[in-house]
């Protein structure tokens, strides 16, 4: 970290004066520099031919720094897979802060670093930004919104009305591991856990499967929010099929099913933003779990479920005893029960 | 997850469905006190694979569902208008107060916490010695050690801004309810492996006998539970009406003894409303004489207007195993888990949205 004659980020950072400037000459820019942002324009200048996919995010998450990540890397990653899901190659991204003041300097320069890796990761530029400061108690240490453009890559055609019955649904990996890690330092619930987040982009990922499997490759989701069980309940309503789940095929991390257990939450139901899931024609499931299998970050990907021609509008899911349930749209956050 | 997954084997449990079978000859009434029961029971399907010979009632044994309207009112004046941090365990956020729920009062400006263990209370009451904290202290056998064990740590270092606010349950006080009701339908039990844990089984022998009631203590997992259900069915069948315990690798006859004597310690027995049933005598704990500086109710005199519950809930009757959810004329229509009337509807482990979430299974 550079040196800075403050300690804090105070609302003068945020007043467009000279603090503005210093905060944003001896930092931001030093470290996300690229020939776009060197401008120092009010916004930048692309250049794009044909269709792009287009994409917004705003990050807010107590603790801002938790097991796996912070809130720097979460709003590139967050911002770069909503563009993938699209079938975008993100390219460029821009970056806006809203501040509490009183934030440690020391703080904002972690987050900015995160920023950085995480950007060089996903190869995105961020071109444009913004950064405000607001009194105590009126943000909730940092807030981050990122937006995100990026080219179609040229084989793509994700549609949710691609989806056909008898389509299979893949995950890409474990869910559930980012609520838990949360949850697992959030204050008054810590929990002993070497669970870490999952957020990671997942742009790299998307592109293979597109370069591989082309218009095959029917839709693309991050279960973010709401987990699998809310993107699943939405797509069902959205088409007016039924999708079934087999339980026991749905990836969960050991520790992870075991906090859940211990807390009362159901992983279908919990946040994650590092995997997602993938509708495509039956014949290609199998080659599809191959292909994942060859990377760290979906190393457990599996066919966790299908698309049929029935209970229209619903998810259900099997389980190993010969019984169903319907798994529906959450009400709200999950609230860990008493016993 | 060893020691879990065993209890999910679907071969096994296939085996134990078919001895059920085998066992049965006549049709019988089983009751589930325990919430955790009644949503495994649906989560996992049994309903739908046992014998038509068997119907499972759903008892009373959702802490939630149980803890007085005028209770959650109380939690809610005390962060509202007292301006305490009031702690709580996740699933009463929800519960519908005669006005609103904690969640709303959260979203209102209050301090409400979601905790996991009451000691992290009294954690936050030494860290912030300038404000008052409560613990919204409710439950059934399970959770009245770790609440007293709060309490106790909070006196030992000299806390005087720390104080519960308790609605505490008890199984054979509302076993024995359950009996003396003209109207009950119940041939035999499946007692609460959780409170048996603590409380051991030795209570409900004296119920069996004077009830004529198989009463077997059973855990939670589908495995548990169909075992459970044969061991209550065997005694049926052969006219025995016996203690018996299935869940043998956490309860023992006498319980934990050390925890019953830190309940002990904190806790008196006294008459106890249940939600939905009414008050039962000798059925709850009570913060003694000794500890008293530590009862919220007392500590801040609350005064609450009691207000009746929504005339259409007939949270008390499903609760005792007299009426199904289905039978229930706004069920699923005007109160649903969104928008419940009555608290079986809020918690995952009350009867009514166990079944509302699973309805479709159970239809």
């Amino acid at each position: 970290m550079p040196k800075f004659d403050f300690d804090i980020i105070t609302l003068a950072h945020g007043s467009g004066g000279l603090l503005t400037n210093k905060l944003l000459e001896s930092g931001v820019f030093d470290l996300l520099q690229n020939e776009e942002l060197d401008k120092h324009h009010d916004g930048a200048f692309l250049e794009f031919n044909g269709k792009v996919a287009f994409s917004t995010d705003s990050f807010v998450i107590s603790p801002i720094f938790f097991p796996g990540g912070d809130i720097g890397d979460l709003a590139i990653n967050g911002t770069v897979n909503d563009v993938a899901m699209c079938g975008g190659i993100p390219q460029y991204l821009s970056l806006s802060f809203i501040i509490e003041e009183g934030l440690p300097m020391k703080e904002f320069w972690d987050i900015l670093v995160s920023i950085k890796y995480a950007a060089e990761k996903a190869g995105v530029k961020i071109v444009t930004g913004d950064t405000k400061v607001v009194d105590k108690g009126k943000a909730d240490k940092i807030f981050i919104n990122t937006t995100g453009i990026g080219k179609l890559h040229p084989k793509a055609n994700i549609d949710i009305h691609n989806i056909k019955i008898g389509d299979k649904l893949i995950v890409s990996d474990n869910i559930a591991t980012h609520a838990t890690a949360i949850l697992s330092v959030r204050e008054g619930l810590e929990f002993e856990t070497t669970i870490e987040s999952d957020t990671q982009n997942l742009n790299d990922l998307t592109k293979v499967l597109l370069d591989k499997f082309g218009n095959d490759i029917h839709l693309f989701r991050d279960p973010t929010r709401g987990g699998v069980a809310a993107t699943l309940n939405e797509i069902a309503s959205d088409r007016n099929v039924g999708i079934v789940l087999h339980d026991e095929q749905i990836p969960v991390n050991t520790q992870v099913a075991a906090a859940c257990e211990i807390l009362g939450l159901d992983p279908l139901y919990s946040a994650n933003e590092g995997i997602f899931m993938s509708f495509v024609p039956a014949n290609i499931a199998e080659d599809v779990i191959k292909e994942l299998h060859k990377f760290d970050e979906s190393k457990h990907a599996s066919i966790i479920g299908e698309v049929v021609d029935e209970h229209q509008g619903k998810v259900l899911i099997n389980n190993p005893m010969g019984g169903k349930r319907v798994v529906h749209m959450p009400i709200g956050e999950q609230l860990p029960r008493i016993c | 997850m060893k020691y879990l997954t065993e209890y999910r084997n679907p071969k096994l449990a296939k085996k134990v469905l078919q001895e059920i079978k085998a066992t049965i000859t006549k049709p019988w009434n089983i009751m589930e006190v325990c919430g955790g029961q009644t949503h495994s029971l649906v989560k996992n399907g049994i309903l739908s694979v046992l014998p038509k010979e068997i119907t499972m009632l759903h008892g009373p044994g959702c802490p939630v569902c149980v803890t007085p309207l005028n209770l959650i009112d109380k939690a809610i004046y005390l962060a509202e208008e007292k301006q305490v941090v009031l702690c709580s365990f996740g699933d009463m956020l929800r519960v519908p107060g005669s006005k609103k729920s904690l969640l709303e009062a959260k979203a209102n400006g209050a301090d409400v916490r979601v905790l996991y263990s009451p000691l992290e209370a009294v954690t936050i009451a030494k860290e912030n010695p300038d404000k008052e904290v409560v613990f919204f202290a409710v439950g059934f056998e399970t959770t009245a050690p770790s609440n007293a064990l709060s309490v106790i740590h909070a006196k030992k270092i000299g806390l005087t801004n720390y104080s519960i606010l308790t609605s505490h349950v008890l199984v054979p006080p509302a076993i024995t309810a359950l009996m003396e009701d003209t109207e009950s339908k119940i041939d035999g039990f499946l007692a609460a492996g959780h409170v048996c844990s603590i409380m051991g089984y030795w209570e409900y022998i004296p119920l069996a006998k004077k009830y004529n009631v198989p009463i077997v203590a059973t855990g939670f997992e589908p495995l548990d539970i169909l075992q459970g259900i044969l061991m209550v069915v065997k005694q049926l069948e052969e006219g025995r009406a016996e203690v018996e315990n299935q869940y043998t690798r956490m309860v023992k006859e006498k319980g934990n003894e050390s925890a019953q004597e830190i309940i002990s310690k904190v806790f008196g027995i006294g008459d106890q409303i249940w939600r939905g049933i009414g008050t039962i005598p000798d059925s709850g704990y009570q913060i003694n004489s000794e500890y008293e500086a530590y009862d919220a109710d007392k500590k801040f005199k609350i005064q609450i207007e009691e207000v009746p519950e929504n005339e259409l809930c007939i949270a008390g009757d499903i609760m005792k195993g007299n009426k199904k959810p289905f039978e229930c004329s706004a069920f699923g229509k005007l109160c649903t888990p969104q928008n419940p009337l009555g608290a079986p509807m809020v918690s995952s482990e009350g009867a009514c949205a166990a079944y509302y979430n699973f309805q479709d299974m159970i239809k």
